[in-house]
C-alpha cells in the first residue's frame, strides 16, 4: 500500500530539462511544485569536474551517466512479425536518468525547425499532391505554426545564451546565417564559437559550390553569459567532451547551468531524487488525475497527490507511463485507431570520411555543436518532385570530439587489428575528417511503440516495445543529401573519400542518436493525437506531456530548441489560460 | 564506476542536513532517495574519480589465462621498434581488472530471461557476462591450441601461427567449444582498443603509449589558444587524469 504524502499544486515526473523549466515557471506563478526524478542530484564541481569528467572509457564506453537497463529497458523489433527482444545495453541511442537529463551529456546543437515543419502535410500535399507521399507515412500538422513558437525559441534560447549568427532578423535576410531559417525577433544571444581547421574547410569549399555556409548554433557557449534567471556560463575551451558528458566548464547549456541554482532556492520548490514514478493516478471517472504513485530506492512506495501533473520523463519514458496508465486509447496498427504510442520517429544520420595525406584537423580540438552547415537539402527547401522522396536535413562538418578509443580508423580495407591496423592508425588519426547530415524521420502506419508481452522490469512492470525500421522514402533522402555532403567534401580535396548513406534494417547496436520523437503527438484532433495544441491530454485535462512525444514526425534537426520552446509555450498556456479556468484549454 | 560510486548517494543522504530535511523528510524516511530543497551542501566526492589501477597479481584471470591474453593482445595490437604492443601497453591487465569489476559482471544491464541468443539483428542477447564468456572461451582456446599444436598453448605457437588462428576465430572458421569463437574475438578486440586508448588510470595505454602514437593530448581541458591554429600541429605532450610523468619528480 503506497503511504499517502501532503498534497501539492503540481507534481512534475522528471527532473530534466522541460521538467526544470516548467518548474521554474510554475514556482514564479506561486505554485507550490514538486518533481520527482527518478535518477540521483547532480552538479557541476561534485560529478563532473575538470579533474575527471574528461574519461571517454567511464562515460562514453561504459555509459556512467545514463539509466541503468537493469532498472528499465525497452525491447525492439524491427516489425509486428518479430519477436521483439530487450535492449540489454544501449547502443542505438541513451536514455538519460538524474536531475538535469539529457541536458546533462547532450552535444548542446540547437537548431529551430522550419517554418514549413510546423505545417508539413498540409504543406508538402499543397505542393506534391496527396499522391506523393506513401500510402503508409502518417505525418500530420502540429496544430501550431513556427510564429506561435517563436517567442518561445527565443526564451529557451536566451536562457541557454546559444551562440549562433542570425540568418534571418525579423523577415530580413543576412549574409552568414541560415537563410532557410523563419524569421527571429532578435540575434542569438551570444556570437558563434570560433571554428576549427576542418568546418573552416569544409565552408570554403560550399562557398565554392556555390552554398551559404553558416555556422551551427550553440548551446557550448563562445564567451561567458548570464541569462535572464541571472545564472553565469562560462567560455567553451573546446575541449571535446560534450555528447556522454557533464561539461565541467559550466559553458554548455544545461539545467544545472541555467534553471536549478534558483529554482532550488525557491520555498514553494521541492525535488525528490532516486524516485521512479510508477504510474498516474486517475480518479473513477478516468477524466481528472489525482497525482502519481512513486517506488523510493528503498522499494517504499509513496502516493503524492496534486491538482496538475505533468509528465517530463523523456519521450520513451512519458509513452510508457501514459500506456501504464491507462490513460488515453493505445495505438492499434491494424485499425490504424488510437492515438497513445502512434506516429514514433526518430532520426536518420549519415556522414562522408575523407582522408587527407597533407593535412592536420586536430580533431580533438572541438565542442559538441562546433562547425559549419548548410540547410539547402534541409525539410522542403529544395524542390523533390524530381526525387521521388520528401524531407531532408541539414548537412556540414560538424567537430564533435577527437576521443581515441571510438575514433580511430583507416581507410576500407584496412585490417582491424595487427601491425598493418596499428600503422594505418597512427596514420589517419590526425588527418581524418568526417561530414556529416542530420536528416528527417517522418511517421508511418506500422512505426508505434507499445506494451510488450513477455519482458518486465525490476518493479514487475511490462517494458515498453518498439516497433521500428527505416522505410524507403528515408533511405532514398539520406543516399540524396549524403551524395550532396560528398560533392562539397570532395573539394577539401581527400586522398580517399568513402560515403555511409544510412542503409536499413535499423542497426540497434551503432549508436545514432537519442532523437526519439512522437507516441503523443500533439495536433487538432484528437482521433489522431494524445495531446491538444497546448501539450495537453485530450482524454485527462488536469495532465500535460512535455518533450518530444509531442512532435507528429520527426525533422531534418536536433529536438531540443524545440522541445525547450515547446515546454515555454505550454508554460505560458498553464499560467495564462488554464490557471485561470481550470479545464480543456481546447473544445474538440 | 569504482566502488565508491554505488555508496555516493547514501553518503549525500547523511551530509543533507538543516531545515530541509527536518521538513517532510524527517517523518518519513525514503531510502537513498534524496529531497532537495535549498542547493545540497556540495560533497566533494559524490561523483568519485575513478580508483586507478595499482600494478599487482591478477584479480581475474588465472596465471595460465593471464599468459594467453597477454600473447592474444600482443598480436592483436603487435609491438614495434617505436610503439609497445598491447602486452606492454598494459591492454591484460586493463582486461583484467575490468572483468574483476561491475563491466565483467554485467552490472546494470538488463539480464532477464528469457534470453534469445540465435537472434542477431536485435542488439547483444547473451545470458553470459563478460567474465564468464572470457573464461569459456580461453578455456576451448587452450582445447583448440592442444588439439592442433601438438600440445601446445596459444602462447607456445609461433606468432605468424598465432595471426591464423586469431584470423579463424574473427572469420568464424575456428569454432571454439561452449562458446562462439568470432563472439569471443570481437569481445576481446574491442576490449584490447579500450585498453590501448583508454586512460592509464585503468591499467592500459601504460606511458600514453596509445595516446602518443595517434597525436591525442588526452585529458586536456582547454584548447582555446590553438582552436584557431589551424592545420598546426598541437605542440604540448598528453596529460592524464591522473597527470603527466614530468609532473612528479622521480624518487630516489
Ligand atoms: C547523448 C545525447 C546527446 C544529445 N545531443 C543533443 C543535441 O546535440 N541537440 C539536441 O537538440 N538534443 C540532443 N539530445 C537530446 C536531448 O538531451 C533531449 O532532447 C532533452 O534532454 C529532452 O528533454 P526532456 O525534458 O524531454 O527529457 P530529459 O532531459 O531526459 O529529462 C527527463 C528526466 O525524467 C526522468 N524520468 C524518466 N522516467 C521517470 C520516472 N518514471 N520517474 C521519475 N523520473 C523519470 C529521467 O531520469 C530524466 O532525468 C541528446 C541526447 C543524448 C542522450
Amino acid at each position: 500500500m503506497a503511504r499517502k504524502l501532503p498534497a501539492t499544486d503540481v507534481v512534475i515526473v522528471g527532473l530534466g530539462w522541460t521538467g526544470s523549466i516548467l518548474a521554474h515557471e510554475l514556482t514564479e506563478a506561486g505554485l507550490n511544485v514538486v518533481a520527482i526524478e527518478r535518477g540521483p542530484w547532480r552538479d557541476t564541481s561534485s560529478d563532473f569536474p575538470v579533474t575527471h569528467a574528461q574519461d571517454e572509457l567511464r562515460y562514453h564506453i561504459r555509459h556512467d551517466l545514463f539509466l541503468r537497463p537493469a532498472q528499465e529497458t525497452l525491447t525492439f523489433r524491427h516489425n509486428a512479425r518479430q519477436t521483439a527482444l530487450p535492449m540489454r545495453t544501449w547502443g542505438t541511442f541513451m536514455p538519460p536518468n538524474g536531475v538535469g537529463g539529457g541536458g546533462v551529456h547532450w552535444n548542446a546543437e540547437t537548431w529551430r525547425f522550419l517554418e514549413s515543419d510546423f505545417v508539413l502535410r498540409s504543406h508538402l500535399t499543397e505542393r506534391y499532391g496527396e499522391k506523393f507521399l506513401p500510402e503508409d507515412m502518417t505525418i500530420q500538422d502540429w496544430g501550431i505554426t513556427f510564429a506561435d513558437l517563436e517567442p518561445h525559441y527565443d526564451k529557451f534560447e536566451y536562457l541557454c545564451g546559444t551562440s549562433g549568427y542570425a540568418g534571418n532578423l525579423g523577415g530580413q535576410k543576412r549574409q552568414g546565417g541560415n537563410p532557410y531559417e523563419g524569421p527571429r525577433s532578435r540575434e542569438y544571444p551570444t556570437p558563434p564559437q570560433k571554428q576549427p581547421f576542418g568546418p573552416t574547410l569544409w565552408a570554403k569549399a560550399a562557398v565554392e559550390s556555390g552554398f551559404q555556409p553558416f555556422p551551427q548554433p550553440s548551446g557550448n557557449l563562445s564567451q561567458a553569459y548570464t541569462n535572464p534567471l541571472g545564472v553565469t556560463l562560462g567560455p567553451c575551451t573546446y575541449c571535446g567532451y560534450c555528447e556522454w558528458f557533464g561539461c565541467g566548464n559550466y559553458s554548455k547549456a544545461s539545467p544545472q547551468v541555467t534553471i536549478l541554482p534558483v529554482l532550488l532556492r525557491k520555498e514553494n520548490f521541492k525535488a525528490q531524487t532516486l524516485c521512479t514514478v510508477q504510474r498516474i493516478n486517475t480518479d473513477s471517472t478516468g477524466k481528472r488525475a489525482t497525482g502519481v504513485t512513486y517506488i523510493d530506492s528503498n522499494g517504499e512506495e509513496w502516493e503524492q497527490p496534486a491538482d496538475l501533473v505533468l509528465l517530463c520523463a523523456f519521450q520513451l519514458f512519458n509513452v510508457h507511463l501514459l500506456l501504464l496508465s491507462g490513460i488515453g486509447t493505445p495505438y492499434d496498427p491494424n485499425t490504424g485507431q488510437g492515438v497513445i504510442g502512434r506516429n514514433f520517429s526518430y532520426q536518420v544520420t549519415s556522414s562522408v570520411d575523407g582522408f587527407f595525406e597533407d593535412k592536420n584537423f586536430n580533431p580533438f580540438i572541438s565542442s559538441g555543436a562546433i562547425g559549419m552547415c548548410i540547410d539547402d537539402f534541409n525539410g522542403d527547401n529544395f524542390d523533390h518532385g524530381p526525387h521521388g522522396f520528401v524531407g531532408g536535413g541539414y548537412i556540414g562538418a560538424v567537430q564533435t570530439n577527437g576521443r581515441p578509443i571510438l575514433s580511430t580508423r583507416g581507410p576500407a580495407g584496412t585490417p582491424s587489428w595487427g601491425a598493418e591496423w596499428k600503422k594505418a592508425v597512427a596514420q589517419h588519426y590526425l588527418s581524418t575528417y568526417t561530414t556529416v547530415t542530420h536528416g528527417s524521420s517522418y511517421s508511418y502506419r506500422d512505426v508505434f511503440l507499445d506494451l510488450d508481452p513477455t519482458y518486465t522490469d525490476i518493479f514487475g512492470r511490462k517494458l515498453l516495445r518498439m516497433t521500428f525500421d527505416f522505410h524507403e522514402n528515408e533511405l532514398k533522402m539520406s543516399q540524396y543529401i549524403t551524395d550532396r555532403l560528398a560533392d562539397i567534401t570532395q573539394k577539401m580535396g581527400p586522398k580517399v573519400m568513402e560515403k555511409h548513406p544510412r542503409k536499413g534494417p535499423y542497426d540497434v547496436n551503432v549508436y545514432q542518436t537519442t532523437h526519439t520523437c512522437g507516441g503523443a503527438v500533439m495536433g487538432d484532433d484528437p482521433k489522431t493525437s494524445a495531446v491538444n495544441r497546448y501539450l495537453q491530454s485530450w482524454d485527462v485535462p488536469n495532465l500535460f506531456v512535455f518533450g518530444a512525444t509531442a512532435f507528429p514526425q520527426n525533422a531534418g534537426y536536433n529536438p531540443t530548441d524545440t522541445v525547450g520552446a515547446l515546454a515555454f509555450w505550454g508554460a505560458d498556456a498553464i499560467r495564462n489560460q488554464y490557471l485561470k479556468n481550470p479545464g480543456p484549454l481546447v473544445h474538440a | 564506476m569504482g566502488k565508491r560510486a554505488s555508496t555516493a548517494a547514501t553518503r549525500r543522504r547523511t551530509l543533507l542536513a538543516g531545515a530541509a530535511a527536518a521538513g517532510f523528510l524527517g517523518l518519513f524516511t525514503r531510502g537513498n532517495a534524496l529531497e532537495l530543497q535549498g542547493m545540497p551542501a556540495w560533497d566533494p566526492l559524490s561523483g568519485p574519480p575513478p580508483d586507478i589501477v595499482k600494478p599487482g597479481p591478477w584479480q581475474f584471470f588465472t596465471a595460465e589465462e593471464a599468459v594467453a591474453v597477454e600473447a592474444l593482445v600482443d598480436r592483436l595490437i603487435p609491438p614495434d621498434p617505436h610503439w609497445a604492443g598491447g602486452k606492454d601497453a598494459g591492454c591484460a591487465v586493463f582486461i583484467d581488472r575490468q572483468l574483476a569489476g561491475p563491466y565483467g559482471r554485467s552490472e546494470g544491464l538488463y539480464m532477464r530471461p528469457p534470453f534469445d541468443d540465435t537472434a542477431t539483428d536485435r542488439g547483444p542477447q547473451s545470458p553470459f557476462t563478460p567474465a564468464q564468456r572470457y573464461r569459456r572461451s580461453l578455456a576451448g582456446l587452450d582445447k583448440h591450441c592442444e588439439g592442433a599444436y601438438a600440445g601446445k598453448s596459444f602462447a607456445q605457437i609461433p606468432d605468424a601461427e598465432k595471426d591464423k588462428l586469431i584470423g579463424a576465430l574473427q572469420s568464424g572458421a575456428v569454432a571454439l567449444e561452449d562458446s562462439s569463437g568470432r563472439g569471443f574475438f570481437e569481445l576481446l578486440l574491442q576490449n584490447t582498443k579500450e585498453g590501448f586508448f583508454a586512460d592509464p588510470a585503468y591499467g592500459g595505454n601504460r606511458d600514453m603509449v596509445g595516446w602518443r602514437m595517434i597525436g591525442f593530448p588526452g585529458a586536456r581541458y582547454d584548447y582555446r589558444d590553438w582552436i584557431e591554429r589551424h592545420n598546426e600541429t598541437y605542440p604540448r605532450p598528453p596529460v592524464a587524469i591522473s597527470g603527466a610523468p614530468q609532473w612528479t619528480p622521480r624518487q630516489g
